[in-house]
């Protein structure tokens, strides 16, 4: 499965680095600590979060993250959209509350384990 | 004889958010040019990214050192800072004092001290109330 498969399947608008869309999703992960998902997050998961500044950019880039989803109608700061767009960083952001997120992730497919 | 390695080094100031990570994103993007495995220069990336986050929020400022040879890299963090009392309390999972506005960007899980001794295959962590906290990392390119 790739970034590109799960835009197709769930209603998530792409906030930035919209050519690197062909990453592959090995997993997920939910949380809005960073220290966490460093230590917790397995490499190509994609990430939910609230959390929508450069910090969670610059997580996903040295975790070798496939994509952030900031879920819940949290917005994303435009430092850290300009910081995604330069570092490759996919930022998928939604309406839906993390855990529809998850939940229809978990349906496709992507597991936590 | 001295070993051959590249070495890098960064100066961090404390509190300063919008570079933040950046060490840690040029030292990466050095061990992939170099070819170090994906799954080693992971591990690396977490420490330092960690080790770098600490002197942001907890130091007045620091430097960060990457030392990289054919075997291994060294990653060496320097700070001027406050210092750490208890560094047994310090190292344990949760463990955080960060403020509520650090909080509130994800920071302050008490997670990064234990994060840099998972991701390492050596670490060391000295500190002197008052004066500041030197940490010392080692990853073994195989
Ligand atoms: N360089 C430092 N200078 C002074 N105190 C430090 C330093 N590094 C860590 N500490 C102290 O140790 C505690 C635990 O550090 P640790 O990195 O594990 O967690 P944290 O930084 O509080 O949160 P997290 O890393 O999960 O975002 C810190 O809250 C702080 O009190
Ligand atoms: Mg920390």
């Amino acid at each position: 499965m790739t970034v590109a498969d799960i835009i197709k399947a769930l209603p998530l608008t792409v906030i930035a680095a919209a050519g690197e869309l062909s990453k592959p999703v090995e997993g997920g992960y939910v949380s809005d600590l960073l220290s966490n998902v460093m230590g917790f997050a397995k490499a190509n998961s994609v990430w939910i979060t609230m959390q929508g500044h450069q910090n969670v950019v610059a997580v996903a880039s040295l975790a070798n993250l496939s994509a952030v989803i900031i879920a819940g109608g949290a917005s994303p700061e435009a430092d850290a959209v300009k910081k995604a767009e330069a570092e490759g960083v996919v930022l998928l952001a939604t309406d839906l509350p993390a855990f529809e997120v998850a939940g229809q992730l978990y349906g496709l497919g992507v597991r936590g384990l | 004889m001295s070993e051959q390695g590249l070495v890098l080094e960064f100066p961090l100031q404390g509190a300063n958010f919008e570079s933040a990570g950046e060490a840690s994103s040029k030292i990466k993007r050095v061990l992939q040019q170099i070819g170090v495995r994906a799954d080693i220069i992971r591990r690396v990336a977490i420490g330092s990214y960690e080790a770098e986050m600490n002197v942001i929020i907890h130091a007045y400022r620091g430097v960060i050192k990457a030392a990289i040879y054919p075997d291994r890299t060294e990653i060496a963090v320097e700070d001027e800072g406050p210092g750490i009392a208890d560094i047994q309390l310090a190292m344990r999972e949760g463990y955080s004092t960060a403020p509520d506005y650090i909080r509130e960007m994800g920071f302050g899980a008490g997670m990064g001290l234990p994060n840099m001794t998972r991701c390492s295959d050596e670490f060391d962590i000295q500190s002197t109330v008052g004066v500041g906290t030197n940490i010392r990392m080692i990853f073994q390119h195989s």
